[in-house]
């Protein structure tokens, strides 16, 4: 009886607008009533740390498998490298999806975006005013697309499926469009520069990825923002009662995703030394999946950004490793289904031995 | 490479861009109305009046002959192939005073096509040219078109059964292979390069064409006594090409040659061997794009040689289907029909002969 007063006192407080000062605090609460609601019991954080530890495995198993497949090439720095740079583009992507996810959102658009951003950064008219002005126009597209999704989603009051599905099917026609369906060759050098670049030995793509990852975890895990996406993907509506603009923040959530997925569009026009309305090809499904295997819940309010970045890693390690002993298409596709099935399984086996 | 008027910068050019593409669009639509109706009306006119004097001579000049409608349908563009198909039957139909072009919005889904066909045939046009995205999928189709008495030329993708259409041309999937191996297979041994590291990047693997050409490669490179070490497939997409590579040049830290299915992904997969700083080894392309072709004739990269599957086989299936719809045969043939079958042979493309190709080649 006594433990029922404290809560039912929040919630009436919470009702009622909140004074200014107090608002912080609300909202804290609301986190954690949100996370409680979900999770058995508290520290989601410390579960997800453990979650991890599957995801870590599965990848020492793909390690173990690599040295003794090919031994010296797989280990070998230059292979490992190609393996990070091969994951840097879809990991800016990642990052941006699972604030999305968290957020109890979904983001279909990612790949269309990438393929928009690519395109129109790389026109003869946008390369004539020099690299800034092909970052500017990619991260400029990205941004202004994802608050198209997120006004639908959120004052539109839109399925995220259903708008970022809509949005899918258009940005490509767009980017269709816009390059004539041609594939654009970046003559810019300043943008070329980027995939070829290794500052201290480390490919500046990996050390975008890196930065994007490690700005994104600060503001996921130690801003009030960060808190407040938890707070809305586990309970939209108590969130809302604790005083969050829970619109304005879903609408800020896809303006991420697509900043993301502009920073990813100049990642790509580098590596390919192009821009194309084919760029980007399911990497909706790439992304979303990688999140899930992270340990991120589907349904939103509980997620973890290294989880997501460990999924895109396990995709391209597998990728590479198949590449390295030739295995056939066929077999490749096989296989691949097999180790998601086999990583989620032992994800899942090592949280509840956590628990 | 591509020309900057047709990029919108700006979000204004942009709605711009898309107002014109829905006037375009209207007028295109309009056209096609127009066609039908025009068609339908002069068509058994003109027959009547010049059928027998297009039939007497079949090696007139090609202002001479009947008026003729004939139908296009191909897939929509996402590939610069394709792009290159549509618009070399454009251009070739734009050369006939005779020829009025009725085509057909593109599209990749089957079922559209299959209906954009039948209107087609309910259009009664003289001939159909058809690119079928999948051969068997659109086979009754061109039955339908047959049998309402409309002679279908099968573009590249072909037929179920020879029953579908009247005359098939496409290029040699086979033969492409067979081209590139024997490129290889000739320059390793010319410079006497025992046991050497070759790597194929295929395009998409389930397609047959595909299965076909790397069959061709395999044969070719086996009158050398010479091996694929390894092959992996990528998407025809640049992207793809330049991630398989990229893990390719991994794999084998030495590479002698590469063949590479298609110059689209080419890029990517080029982009990929600039990224890793190899230059021990040589490639060949596939396709026959316009960027390959001044790649080779610059001659300073590993790209030297890539082999032909040229969209031109639909200005020349256009020509078909002129003489076809105006009853005559091929100049240079002593039949006075035109053949039930073309298949295209495929040029290797080195520096030698750029200059020749050159126009040929398509932009990606």
């Amino acid at each position: 009886m006594t433990e029922r007063t404290p809560a039912g006192s929040s919630a009436v407080v919470a009702v009622a607008p909140p004074p200014a000062d107090e608002q912080d605090r609300v909202e804290r609460q609301a986190a954690e009533a949100a996370a409680h609601a979900q999770a058995r019991r508290p520290a989601w954080q410390r579960a997800g740390e453990i979650r991890n530890l599957g995801l870590f495995l599965v990848l020492a198993v793909l390690f173990v498998v690599g040295l003794l497949t090919k031994g010296h090439t797989f280990v070998d720095s230059a292979n490992l490298l190609t393996i990070l740079r091969s994951a840097s583009v879809i990991g800016v992507v990642t990052v941006g999806m699972t604030f999305v996810i968290i957020g109890g959102g979904i983001d279909l658009s990612v790949g269309a975006l990438v393929a928009l951003a690519s395109v129109w950064a790389t026109t003869v008219a946008t390369q004539s005013y020099g690299t800034a002005g092909v970052i500017f126009t990619a991260l400029g597209v990205g941004a202004v697309a994802g608050l198209v999704n997120g006004l639908l989603i959120a004052y539109g009051r839109l399925v995220p499926f259903i708008a970022t599905l809509a949005m899918l099917a258009s940005a490509r026609g767009l980017a269709e469009r816009i390059s004539n369906k041609r594939t654009q060759i970046v003559r810019d050098e300043g943008i070329r520069a980027i995939a070829n670049t290794d500052p201290l030995g480390i490919p500046l793509l990996v050390i975008i990825l890196l930065v994007v990852a490690a700005l994104a975890w600060f503001v996921l895990n130690r801003t009030t923002f960060g808190r407040r996406t938890f707070a809305i993907g586990g309970n939209a509506e108590a969130a809302r009662l604790a005083g969050i603009d829970v619109r304005r923040h879903i609408a800020l959530l896809y303006v991420v995703s697509g900043l993301c997925c502009g920073i990813a569009a100049i990642m790509i026009a580098s590596r390919t030394t192009t821009g194309s309305s084919t760029h980007g090809n399911l990497y909706e499904l790439d992304a979303i999946a990688a999140v899930i295997i992270g340990g991120t819940l589907l349904a939103g309010g509980r997620g973890t950004l290294i989880g997501s970045l460990l999924g895109v890693l396990i995709f391209t390690t597998i990728t590479n490793l198949f590449v390295l002993n030739n295995l056939q298409t066929e077999v490749q596709n096989i296989a691949k289904g097999v180790i998601i099935v086999a990583a989620v399984l032992l994800q899942r086996r090592a949280r509840e031995a956590g628990t | 490479m591509t020309d900057s008027s047709d990029h919108p910068t700006s979000a204004q050019s942009a709605g711009l861009g898309r107002r014109r593409f829905l006037l375009g669009g209207a007028a295109v639509g309009g056209g096609v109305l127009l066609a039908g109706c025009t068609s339908n009306a002069a068509e058994p006119a003109a027959a009547a009046t010049s059928a027998p004097a297009a039939g007497a001579s079949s090696a007139a000049a090609p202002a001479a002959g009947t008026p003729v409608t004939i139908g296009f349908s191909a897939p929509a563009a996402d590939h610069g192939w394709v792009a290159a198909i549509s618009k070399n039957a454009a251009d070739q139909a734009a050369k006939y005073p005779d020829v009025t072009l009725n085509a057909v919005e593109a599209t990749n889904d089957l079922n559209q096509q299959i209906a954009s066909v039948e209107t087609l045939i309910n259009q009664k046009v003289d001939a159909i040219v058809m690119l079928p995205g999948e051969g068997k999928a659109l086979t009754e189709v061109g039955r339908k078109a047959i049998t309402a008495g409309i002679p279908v030329v099968n573009l590249d993708r072909i037929f179920d059964t020879p029953l579908a259409y009247r005359t098939y041309i496409g290029g040699d999937n086979y033969g492409l292979g067979v081209a590139a191996g024997d490129f290889i297979g000739a320059r390793l041994k010319a410079a006497g390069v025992s046991n050497p590291v070759i790597g194929e990047i295929a395009g998409i693997d389930a397609l047959p064409l595909t299965q076909q050409r790397s069959q061709g490669f395999k044969d070719a490179l086996a009158r050398y006594g010479f091996k694929v070490t390894a092959r992996q497939a990528a998407q025809f997409t640049v992207e793809s090409g330049q991630a398989v590579m990229a893990n390719m040049l991994q794999a084998q830290s030495k590479l002698d040659a590469v063949w590479n299915h298609d110059d689209d992904q080419g890029i990517g997969v080029l982009a990929a061997i600039e990224q890793a700083n190899r230059d021990e080894f040589f490639m060949v392309g596939g396709a026959g794009s316009a960027n390959a072709m001044r790649d080779i004739k610059a001659d300073n990269g590993v790209l030297k040689a890539t082999v032909t599957y040229s969209p031109t086989m639909a200005s020349s299936a256009i020509s078909l289907a002129r003489l076809l719809a105006q009853g005559r045969g091929m100049g240079d043939l002593a039949e006075l029909e035109v053949p039930a079958s073309l298949t295209l042979a495929s040029a290797t493309v080195t520096k030698d002969n750029v200059d020749r190709y050159l126009p040929l080649g398509f932009e990606s």
